[in-house]
């Protein structure tokens, strides 16, 4: 069976579902990080197949400045989180509701 | 010759803008001082205008700049000075130089001495545009300018109820009669394209009869109010609750004579429609009697000066109507200068007397106010027209006029009225000074007023005395724009017969009301056989008018106010606090969205994208299949 | 056909994957999940012929990504379980799927998919690595020299968010000052 276009869109677009709901879901935000390393990653998926099947390499420039991006971002993120694990003893995210409107 | 122009227009503005830097402090004296400064040099460059006129010179004409350039509509700034804004111009800066130096005197221990000032010179100012503009627009922002200024010099003492009711019933009066004037400037352009008056008045003879009648009478209605004919006049007495200086300046000299200056500035117009002219003529000379017999009685002294501003107004418009313009404006001249005497007059006696306003409480006073009791006299002399004051030339020439005319029900009426005039006044003038001291009873001591004072009035007692000798030259000047008509009597002897039978009639009168009052010894209380009769009544109410007003009027329209003022509540606010409070409360209910929660954000974040491609869906598949949705719409008959 | 049997294979392994990170209770297991799934992804950029983007992928994300969460890991002591507050499941996985459907019938749309144009047409010749290195060092040359800052940035901030001591700076401290720390710190030690 010829695997086209569609079938990566389709993956890249369960995968992105699959990665919202974990964002909507966890409460503990070390895993909802994890959550959106998913949907960075299915974003890439959608670039490279894209970009494959119409001979176009700005697809993969892209995926590749989305993976440097997203290390950077877990970068400053784990350091973020560590300031205030050492503050607040805990990361629960609904301890974290002092923006309240 | 432009810059006196400026000069006589703007001084007054400057003075009112200098003064209205003071009107927080207390008295100050240099702001009166720089202030009648400041208009006598107004007066000055009138007088440089009136030579330059009076020596046949061009009339100026200016347009400072352009005001409203819409369409087919033009209306500039312009100025003109002809003969007759020169005359007015004249009377007016000369009349408010002195009532400025007056009321350094008058107003010497006001507090509101500064506000005053600024108060009468924009006042002045006003007055200036009005006389000065050269199109129906000017005219009425100085009308407006005029009527506001004297709301707030006869409202001056605003602590006084009786003063701010005052202000306001003149103010609100002369806005209703500013209607009918406006429909007539809209009248005029509507017709004649143009506001100008030189424009306007070469456009009207070609229009009919009954638009001309129109804009006649829309225009009378206009100055019946600010000249406070019947039945706009009621507020010229109840005006009387402002400082003397202002009676003198305002409703003797300046604003009530802006509707006779109307009249007159219009006369193109009002020759065109002589059935018009005959119907103000008559209410002139209604209005002359009518006032003259609420004077008969009346016990406030400066009430019965004012009654007696009006039955003069009544002679100014008789004047005019029956088509002697030049004569009106002649008796509008000669009357500001005695009217605006006696006034001041008036005031020296009311600030000797402690602001005692009976004449029947005071009494022999000329042995303590020599100079005002002269002043009064002759102004009163003047007033009722005996040779050779000033009154008697321009009083008797309206008369010729209305005989020559064979107007004689109006020449009888304007007769009678001279008689009374003589009578009323004589009346004053003997109660206040002759006589016993009444006002000994009420513990008063009275002085005269200070020297300054009396000085500033002296111009005005001169004129009173010596304008009649103007009266030539001035036909002369103004009988280019104003018709030259000169009445003759048919017969000298008829002439003869007619002025010293007036002068008798007069004189008769005179002598009377000194007979009369000379000696008068007791103050009526309200009890003897005359006060109790029903003409006495009659007229001391003044016919019942202002109380039919108060009535009829008034009190119903407050209730319909009261009414509406319900509605205005219930609907009006209602809706625009709904309004409010629906965004309030739509603010407070989604509040709760921002919880600060990050779980719940994200999970509006996911519910926004979605709405999003939702709306992307639906777009494009509404642009995919546009033409399938524009055939199934229109076969809905949409 | 290779290719087919391989695509739904990976794809198949990825979605378990993925789906146990999000659902699982225990972190660690979570995170296993998670890396395992980044492998399988890079087996898909193999497949589509992108071969450095699947290196990539493999050293970046598996290696240094998750290096990164397993230390991080260790540091919050999420080994244990972590306890997790019910929310709606109706809501959450109703918008999600509605989300993914919707995209998916953006993407699929005749319109979309077939006026889709290609900017940078692949070399004949080249290999991928050798493609890439010629796109990214000409047109993508700025975008590139941004990311490395950024990414030295990152560097920087995360050393000086985490770092113990930050304001005290050893190069800044003659030999002197240097020595009477060293004591204290062995006073404390020692006493």
């Amino acid at each position: 069976m010829e695997i086209g276009l569609n079938h990566y869109l389709i993956l890249s677009t369960i995968l992105f579902a699959i990665g919202l709901v974990g964002v909507m879901r966890r409460k503990n935000l070390l895993l909802l990080f994890f959550a959106t390393e998913i949907l960075l990653n299915s974003v890439n998926i959608a670039f490279a197949a894209i970009s494959h099947y119409y001979g176009d390499l700005t697809g993969q420039m892209f995926a590749f400045f989305v993976i440097a991006i997203a290390a950077s971002e877990i970068a400053v993120g784990l350091g973020l989180l560590i300031v205030w694990y050492k503050r607040h003893g805990n990361i629960d995210l609904e301890s974290m509701t002092s923006m309240r409107g | 010759m432009e810059k006196y122009l400026y000069i006589a227009l703007f001084a007054p503005l400057v003075s009112s803008m200098f003064s209205a830097l003071f009107t927080n402090t207390p008295k100050k004296q240099f702001v009166g001082i720089i202030a009648s400064l400041l208009i006598f040099s107004a007066f000055v460059s009138s007088s440089i205008l009136l030579t330059h006129i009076l020596d046949g010179g061009s009339i100026v004409h200016v347009e400072m700049m352009t005001w409203m350039a819409t369409g087919n509509l033009y209306i500039p700034f312009g100025f003109v000075v002809d003969q007759i804004s020169v005359t007015m111009m004249m009377v007016v800066t000369l009349v408010s130089t002195i009532v400025h130096i007056y009321s350094i005197g008058y107003m010497d221990h006001d507090k509101g001495f500064n506000r005053f000032f600024a108060w009468l010179s924009a006042f002045v100012f006003s007055m200036m545009i009005l006389v000065m503009s050269d199109n129906f627009a000017g005219l009425f922002i100085g009308w407006e300018g005029v009527g506001l200024c004297s709301w707030g010099l006869i409202g001056f003492w605003f602590h006084k109820e009786v003063a701010t009711w005052a202000a306001n019933e003149a103010f609100i009066m002369n806005r209703i009669a500013d209607l009918g004037m406006l429909i007539g400037i809209f009248l005029i352009y509507w017709n004649t394209g143009s506001l100008q008056y030189d424009i306007a008045f070469a456009a009207m003879p070609a229009l009919d009869t009954a638009t001309l009648t129109w804009m006649g009478i829309f225009l009378f209605i206009g100055a019946m109010g600010k000249s406070a004919q019947f039945p706009l006049h009621t507020w010229l007495a109840d005006a009387m609750e402002g400082p003397t200086p202002v009676s003198a300046l305002i409703h003797a000299a300046t604003m009530v004579t802006a509707g006779v200056y109307l009249v007159i500035r219009s006369n193109e117009l009002y020759d065109l429609i002589p059935h018009v002219g005959l119907f103000i003529a008559s209410l002139g000379a209604f209005v002359a009697l009518f006032a003259a017999s609420m004077a008969l009685v009346n016990r406030d002294m400066k009430r019965i000066i004012a009654y007696s501003t009006l039955s003069q107004l009544g002679y100014m418009f008789a004047a005019a109507g029956l088509g002697a313009y030049w004569v009106a404006l002649f008796h509008l001249m000669a009357h500001a200068f005695f009217k605006a005497l006696l006034f001041l007059g008036a005031g020296n006696v009311m600030h000797a007397m402690h602001d005692e306003l009976d004449p029947f409480k005071m009494g022999g006073l000329k042995k303590v106010m020599k100079g005002t009791w002269i002043m009064m006299t002759i102004a009163s002399l003047a007033l009722a027209g005996i040779f050779p004051f000033a009154g008697f030339f321009s009083k008797d020439t309206i008369l010729e006029a209305a005989f020559a005319e064979h107007h004689m029900v109006i020449y009888g009426v304007l007769l009678f009225t001279a008689g009374l005039t003589a009578f009323y006044s004589f009346r004053l003038v003997a109660l206040i000074f002759h006589g016993e001291e009444r006002y000994k009873i009420f513990g008063i001591h009275p002085h005269e007023a200070y020297k300054f004072m009396l000085i500033a009035m002296s111009p005005l007692l001169f004129l009173a005395m010596i304008a009649g000798i103007f009266q030539t030259p001035f036909f002369e000047m103004v009988e280019e724009i104003l018709g030259a008509t000169e009445y003759h009597i048919h017969s000298h002897a008829t002439l003869l017969i007619m002025l010293v039978g007036t002068q008798m009639f007069v004189g008769l009168a005179i002598l009377y009301a000194y007979k009369k009052y000379a000696s008068w010894s007791s103050v009526p209380d309200g009890s003897s056989v005359i006060e109790n009769s029903f003409i006495y009544k009659l007229l001391y109410n003044q016919y019942y008018i202002p109380y039919g007003y108060e009535e009829y009027i008034v009190k119903p329209y407050n209730e319909l106010s009261a009414a509406l003022w319900e509605v205005d509540k219930k609907v009006v606010d209602a809706s625009v606090d709904g309004i409010a409070g629906l965004f309030y409360s739509a603010g407070e209910n989604t509040r709760d969205m921002q919880s600060g929660n990050l779980s719940t954000m994200l999970k509006w974040m996911v519910a926004g994208t979605v709405v999003l491609l939702s709306l992307a869906v639906v777009f494009g598949l509404a642009a995919r299949y546009s033409g399938e949705i524009m055939s199934i719409l229109s076969g809905l008959g949409v | 056909m290779f290719e087919a049997v391989a695509f739904y294979l990976f794809a198949f392994l990825t979605i378990a994957m993925f789906f146990i990170t999000v659902t699982t209770s225990q972190a660690l297991y979570a995170l296993s999940a998670l890396a395992a799934g980044m492998i399988f992804i890079s087996a898909f950029f193999f497949i589509l012929g992108a071969d450095f983007l699947g290196a990539v992928q493999i050293i970046v994300y598996t290696g240094a990504v998750m290096a990164l969460y397993a230390f991080g890991m260790m540091f919050f002591d999420t080994t244990r379980e972590v306890k997790e507050k019910k929310g709606n499941k109706f809501i959450i996985v109703g918008l999600a799927t509605l989300c993914a459907v919707m995209i998916v019938a953006i993407f699929a749309a005749p319109i979309v998919s077939n006026n889709m144009l290609s900017l940078y047409p692949a070399l004949e010749g080249a290999g991928n690595t050798q493609t890439v290195g010629l796109v990214l060092f000409t047109k993508y040359l700025i975008p590139f020299e941004v990311a490395a800052i950024m990414l030295l940035v990152a560097m920087v901030a995360g050393i000086v968010l985490a770092g113990k001591k930050m304001d005290l700076s050893l190069t800044l401290l003659n030999a002197e000052e240097i020595e009477k720390m060293d004591e204290e710190i062995n006073k404390k030690v020692l006493s």
